[in-house]
């Protein structure tokens, strides 16, 4: 590689200088992540063990739906202080989600009351809140460190950091291994010798496990300022011709605007429906959210905007690039995308991260002892005299 | 012009892991069943590489330690 024959000493000096203060930004939000990564990746079996909920009876595959509307007026009686927030269908099982809040902008699941039925019968099934529970705490500690959107913001800043770490350790790994065989681990030498072995090791061989991490966690954290505006960007022109006029005291059917958005993007499914809310969505309308029916495109959401008087279909238009992005790689975030083996791996490779923090971390708590810069001077040094000898 | 840095040998493996590792990731995403399956396989690689070089790293102490 030819950027390597003109290795500067100053040059790897600046690299593992990069290294040095990138990790130590993050290795402590990194650690909070990791650990309470572990639970998270198993959040559906952990639910379904811990928190059982009704199943709802087989039905004949074919078997016709349920009215949304009657779901949402059925739920509206047992809640009536509260509003209807959002209507959805499970992915797994025939099951409606209708989702009921005392605020028009939930800032986390405790904010939210989701009522279930089944999809098929309307009964209702028994279903465990998700919000306030351990597992919630878990996941906004891991998302936001309880610190809502700046909290968020700052995770991803630390994911970044955590990126800037990646690279560089993978920079300064050249001159430090090239004496060495790859994956050398020296089991009778002193611990730091071993902590530094181990660090490589696993550092390199999860490298590109952890950036792929590190980068969909910068971009999770975006999701909420981008998808606020692709909000700026859209509504203002979508509500200039109802300006002046009254909010409509009466919604059309929800089945009808279900019915209206599948009509116009034949090939998509729908998932959910927000309903008209001037903070999240629109004043005017419903967002019916449709998706791809392949595995590869059922990631890929595209909102359809029902005006919520007529129940017709103002727009329906694919997201901008950003988003589309975003929705593709966030199930690399979460490794929930290929069945429990995949989740035991996925926890496999983040108990790998953690043991690459605590060493870097030892190896820059023990650095007194023998100074990392002149350890790195002495194998600059051997390298150019080889260089020179030839 | 012979003495450049050895990026084949220090880099190689690596090259090779991250290779496999992405496969893996990306093939879960694109199918199931069989895509599923084989990105099990390519995502034990790295994680039995390295259990092997640790394992192995306790077996043959003298001669790692001699390459120091």
């Amino acid at each position: 590689m030819k950027i390597f024959h003109s290795i500067r000493p100053q040059a790897v000096r600046t690299w593992y200088r990069i290294h040095k203060w990138s990790s130590l930004i993050c290795t402590a939000f990194l650690l909070i992540a990791c650990i309470t990564g572990l639970p998270l990746v198993f959040m559906d079996e952990l639910i379904d063990l811990t928190q059982p909920h009704e199943h709802p009876v087989a039905t004949p595959a074919g078997a016709s739906l349920v009215s949304l509307d009657q779901l949402v007026r059925q739920t509206e009686t047992l809640y009536p202080s509260l509003h209807a927030y959002a209507v959805a269908l499970d992915d797994d099982e025939p099951r409606v989600f209708v989702t009921m809040t005392a605020t028009p902008n939930p800032k986390s699941a405790a904010d939210l009351h989701a009522v279930v039925y089944d999809a098929h019968t309307g009964k209702q099934l028994k279903q465990p809140q998700f919000g306030g529970s351990f597992l919630d705490a878990v996941f906004r500690l891991h998302r936001e460190l309880f610190l809502g959107l700046s909290g968020e913001l700052l995770m991803g800043a630390m994911s970044l950091s955590f990126v800037l770490s990646l690279i560089s350790g993978a920079l300064v790994y050249g001159p430090f291994m090239r004496r060495l065989d790859f994956g050398t681990y020296r089991s009778q030498a002193a611990a730091r010798v071993r902590w530094f072995d181990l660090h490589n090791l696993l550092g390199i061989v999860t490298l590109s496990w952890a950036l792929v991490i590190g980068l969909t966690g910068v971009m999770n954290a975006l999701a909420t300022p981008l998808f606020g505006l692709w909000r700026a960007q859209t509504m203002p022109a979508l509500l200039a011709p109802y300006r002046g006029q009254p909010v409509p005291q009466r919604f059309a059917s929800i089945d009808q605007a279900m019915a209206s958005a599948a009509k116009a993007l034949p090939y998509m499914e729908t998932t959910s429906v927000l309903f008209p809310n001037a903070v999240v969505g629109s004043s005017r309308h419903y967002i019916v959210w449709t998706r791809g029916k392949t595995p590869m495109t059922s990631r890929l959401f595209t909102p359809v905007l029902v005006d919520a008087s007529t129940g017709q279909v103002t727009v329906a238009k694919a997201l901008p690039w950003y988003l589309r992005l975003l929705e593709v790689c966030r199930p690399l975030h979460f490794g929930d995308y290929g069945g429990l083996p995949l989740k035991i791996l996925w926890a496999l490779f983040d108990v790998a991260i953690i043991m690459v923090l605590g060493s870097g971390l030892y190896l820059w708590v023990s650095r007194r002892r023998t100074p990392i810069e002149k350890e790195l001077d002495r194998l600059v040094a051997l390298k150019e005299e080889e260089s020179q000898g030839v | 012009m012979s003495h450049s840095f050895p990026f084949r040998r220090v880099y190689g493996a690596a090259i090779v892991l991250a290779v496999i590792t992405l496969y893996g990731l990306l093939s879960a995403l694109v199918g199931d069943g069989i895509w599923d399956a084989l990105s099990w396989v390519a995502m034990a690689v790295p994680l039995v590489v390295i259990a092997w070089k640790f394992g192995s790293g306790r077996r043959k102490p003298t001669q790692a330690a001699n390459r120091q």
